[in-house]
């Protein structure tokens, strides 16, 4: 890579700064007060790891920052960084009674991001208390958002767990593929220590098959959880993806994870081929690192982006530019990218985006960075678990209520499984599979944590996302079918 | 437009709002402030022999980011000089004078009363208040609450008053008693023109977990303070109302204790008081807030067809009896407005942990996607049979009329417990069963 930063130390340094910073105790107390504290609240029900978000609230409300965050990591032990990264316009706060009643609804984000910096802060080991080893033992593959949602609940379980991770720190996607302003690394290998706290060890610079053979694993183990994610990123298959100056967008994250950030390379003129999450984390980074010109290429209009609405503002306000209904058919350049051949796409009735004639034009870039989504990896591990089954579109199969694989004691959660969704989607899958394992391997199965008032309940323990997520603009959508239909009737 | 004034024991003030006897009483500077923002009166700070304070004076209860919904001084009396005090009065009565200006006194003996007086009248205070009520640091002197908690001194001191003045004399009355109407009629016995209540109470608003002492702290130590602002209101409306109702009170009333608002002072009215006295608000927000207070009070009152304040006065009087004299047959029940219900489940659980297990959650088959709008999740049912008209569930709803009590009309006549007892004793009638 040639190409390299304008920017100085002190200015990509506050360019590249957390966009929205902790609350500080009054904002804090002021919006946990506006929290109603609902009993079978939608929140929760909307939370994948089924977090008793009343219940932390109110505990900020009384200045119990400790057994607030206890509240949250008993739930989702990334609760840190969903605080930071969920997208809880669609989850939790998308859910809040508060819209109904035409105000804003509670910060749910921001509040969880409160009370665990407030944990982090003090030092405070949330889980003190010791649990007795029940003589099993777990190994876990890869060390992103499900296995670590999966090993915190195994040990709490009283499983002795190992997690194998290839690269040289734990973390995952977490560690090094997170937006940085939205959240810096030090967040992830702090969620890496509260799982270690918990008795789960963690072994670096190993990879399965390669430093540690799968049968190995298959042998020492009483089950074997997958959480290994996804491959690296799609090609385009266009002439010119090896040039000088192309780059993965998870790479180029990565980068930013692990080079000084006045040091990581960036182009002048930046384009970005592709319209997910990812596209959007990419190209306003590159911006913000000191890229003149940021740009998002999109074969099809604004209205199909993947990437979130707020996301898309996000990149906006950052000064991004958006190529839309244009694709890219070749790369140009000698040995180092030099710009880009590009042709205008039309949409048409039957809703296929097919080339416009003779619209051909050239535009100059000397970075490319790809961000059309991540390869399944279902060759490599077949080779490894040739019995293990994957469906066509080479995500791993698993039972969705327990992780559980066609190999009995193989469990499995994270983007291997589901191709790719957020950070507490993850950490759900992989809690689950912790209860699959322990129903399989103990015969027990696992309730809660869930909203502390519905422990002892007479209509039981219910209402928790953790057993029934519910997306919420599913149930927009739903909702406002049913209002028309009432309307109209 | 109505007619807000007043005549208060032969006061006059151009409206019913006056400033109580407490710190935004306290000088001429204050006083002028107070009728520029259109105050009707003020009552100055209590005068008496000049004491020494302490630092630190004020402490709050505030909750769930509410401000002093609750307030509590240790302040004492007026530190000023008995001669600056009447001087400012003087002052101030020149400088307005439609406006009602009272003189709060506290003295001891005979013939310091009769002094304070005597230079009350030269100072062309319009009336003086007897402060019988302050319950911290006075009261161990045998002044404020000391005096007002023994209806017997009380009386003997309100004779020595009354001897000595023509100016209309109003007793102020403390609240730390166990009946506020036994004070009360011993001032109407001594011959006083009128009462204002309440003084503040004895309180302590909070511990510091750190230093283990309260606030407000004082080099280690705390004290007693007295309690106002709004979280003391419907003590005062209560004691106000007693005795309003008390025929052998028959005093005109000031109403004091929590007013922050019009409709604070349009409740105190109604319950028998012929003005009111605002403290902790202007002590929280200036002396500007009389502005709605004169605004809100009349257009509330045009809009019940009253010319003038006085129309107001004591109307929710006699509503407030004994509960042996209200109706056994009455039925009210909850109803739930789907259509504003935004799913918080808060009255449930309201009524499950803490009431009469008159609400069910139920599949919202029926209601559409049913509040909190996301499917399947339950929503609460009133129990018609199990619903006691408690109004709990209607208390805890964080949304306006969405559960609202509805009458449930029955065809029994109506049934108070005193009658019950009465016929249950001539056998007209057999024992209304128990609830399970």
């Amino acid at each position: 890579m040639q190409v390299k930063t304008k920017r100085s130390k002190q200015e990509v340094a506050e360019a590249m700064g957390e966009i929205e910073p902790c609350y500080r105790k009054q904002e804090a107390k002021v919006e946990a007060d506006r929290c109603l504290y609902c009993f079978d609240a939608p929140c929760i029900m909307a939370c994948p790891t089924g977090i008793d978000i009343p219940g932390f609230i109110k505990k900020i409300a009384t200045g119990n920052l400790i057994g607030s965050a206890r509240v949250i990591l008993e739930s989702n032990i990334l609760g840190a960084s969903c605080a930071r990264v969920c997208p809880t316009q669609v989850l939790c706060e998308g859910a809040c009674v508060m819209l109904d009643r035409d105000e804003k609804p509670i910060k749910i984000g921001r509040l969880q991001r409160y009370a665990t910096d407030a944990l982090w802060e003090k030092g405070v080991n949330p889980f003190p208390k010791k649990v007795k080893p029940n003589g099993k033992k777990v190994a876990l593959v890869g060390s992103g958002p499900a296995s670590l949602g999966c090993a915190a609940e195994l040990a709490r379980l009283g499983y002795a767990t190992t997690v194998f991770e290839k690269d040289a720190e734990p973390g995952g996607l977490n560690r090094y593929g997170i937006a940085y302003y939205k959240m810096p690394p030090a967040v992830a290998q702090q969620e890496v220590k509260w799982v270690k706290d918990l008795g789960v060890e963690f072994r670096t610079n190993t990879e399965i098959g390669k430093d540690v053979p799968m049968e190995k694993l298959l042998a020492d183990y009483d089950a074997v959880f997958l959480g290994m994610g996804l491959g690296r990123t799609h090609r385009l298959g266009i002439p010119g993806e090896d040039k000088a100056g192309v780059v993965e967008a998870l790479e180029f994250i990565r980068w930013i994870h692990t080079k000084p950030l006045h040091e990581v390379p960036v182009g002048e003129r930046v384009a970005v081929l592709g319209c997910g999450n990812t596209a959007i984390d990419a190209v306003t980074q590159a911006k913000r690192l000191g890229a003149k010109e940021a740009v998002i290429i999109y074969r099809r209009g604004e209205g199909d982006m993947t990437a979130y609405p707020y996301e898309y503002e996000l990149a906006k306000k950052d000064g991004c530019n958006f190529l839309f209904h244009t694709a890219p058919v070749e790369i140009l350049g000698e040995k180092q990218v030099t710009g880009i051949r590009l042709i205008r796409k039309q949409v048409g009735a039957d809703g296929k985006a097919t080339n416009v004639a003779g619209s051909e034009f050239t535009e100059p870039f000397d970075m490319v960075i790809m961000a059309l989504g991540q390869e399944k990896q279902a060759s490599l591990w077949q080779k490894l678990l040739p019995k293990l089954k994957f469906d066509s579109a080479g995500r791993l199969e698993c039972n969705p209520a327990t992780g559980q694989t066609s190999m009995p004691k193989v469990f499995a959660g994270g983007d291997a499984v589901s191709g790719g969704r957020e950070v507490v989607n993850a950490v759900a899958e992989g809690k689950k599979a912790a209860h699959g394992m322990h129903a399989l391997l103990c015969g027990k199965p696992v309730n809660g944590p869930i909203q502390a008032s519905r422990l002892g309940h007479r209509d039981g323990a219910k209402g928790s996302g953790f057993l029934r997520p519910v997306r919420v603009p599913e149930l927009e959508a739903a909702y406002k079918k049913e209002r028309n239909a009432k309307s109209h009737g | 437009m109505a007619d807000l004034s007043v005549n208060f024991a032969g006061i006059h003030s151009p409206n019913p709002f006056w400033v109580a006897s407490a710190p935004p009483a306290n000088t001429a500077y204050q006083c002028h402030r107070a009728f520029e923002a259109g105050w009707g009166g003020l009552v100055w700070k209590t005068i008496g022999d000049p004491i020494v304070n302490v630092s630190s004076r004020y402490s709050s209860l505030d909750i769930a980011g509410n401000r002093m919904v609750g307030f509590n001084n240790i302040e004492l009396i007026s530190d000023r000089s008995i001669e600056t005090n009447f001087k400012e009065i003087k002052e101030c009565k020149k400088r307005w004078p439609n406006r009602a200006l009272i003189a709060s006194l506290m003295t001891d003996t005979k013939e310091n009363w009769h002094e304070m007086l005597a230079r009350a009248l030269d100072s062309g205070a319009d009336g003086v208040e007897l402060n019988f009520g302050c319950p911290h640091g006075m009261c161990e002197r045998g002044m404020g609450s000391a005096v007002g908690q023994n209806p017997d001194v009380m009386e003997t001191i309100v004779g020595w008053v009354m001897e000595a003045t023509q100016l209309p004399v109003i007793v102020k009355l403390t609240p730390n008693v166990t009946d506020v109407t036994r004070p009360a009629r011993a001032a109407k016995k001594a011959g006083a023109n009128a009462i204002s209540l309440i003084n503040t109470i004895n309180s302590i608003t909070q511990v510091n977990l750190d230093t283990m002492c309260p606030e407000p702290y004082v080099a280690g130590r705390s004290t007693h303070g007295g309690y106002c602002g709004p979280a003391v209101k419907p003590i005062a409306l209560n004691m106000v109302q007693s005795c309003a109702i008390d025929p052998e009170v028959g005093l005109p009333i000031s109403g004091i204790g929590g007013i922050s608002n019009w409709k604070d002072a349009a409740e105190f009215i109604a319950l028998g008081s012929t003005n009111v006295q605002v403290c902790t608000a202007i002590m929280h927000y200036g002396f500007r807030i009389v502005e709605d207070m004169i605004d809100g009070l009349n257009d509330f009152l045009d809009s019940k067809g009253m010319k003038s304040v006085n129309d107001l006065r004591g109307l929710a009087v006699q509503s407030v009896q004994k509960w042996e004299t209200l109706d056994l047959h009455y039925q009210r029940i909850a109803k739930i407005d789907y259509d504003k219900c935004i799913g918080c489940n808060l009255c449930y659980i309201a009524c499950e942990d803490g009431a009469h297990q008159a609400i069910a959650l139920v599949s919202p088959n029926g209601q559409g996607l049913g509040p909190g709008r996301l499917p399947g999740k339950a929503i609460p049912q009133i129990k018609e049979k199990e619903c006691v008209g408690c109004n709990l569930c209607s208390l805890v709803c964080p949304v306006e009329q969405c559960i609202t009590m509805v009458d449930v009309p029955n065809d029994q006549n109506p049934l108070s417990w005193k009658e019950y007892q009465t016929r249950l004793a001539s056998g007209k009638m057999k024992a209304i069963p128990a609830h399970d």
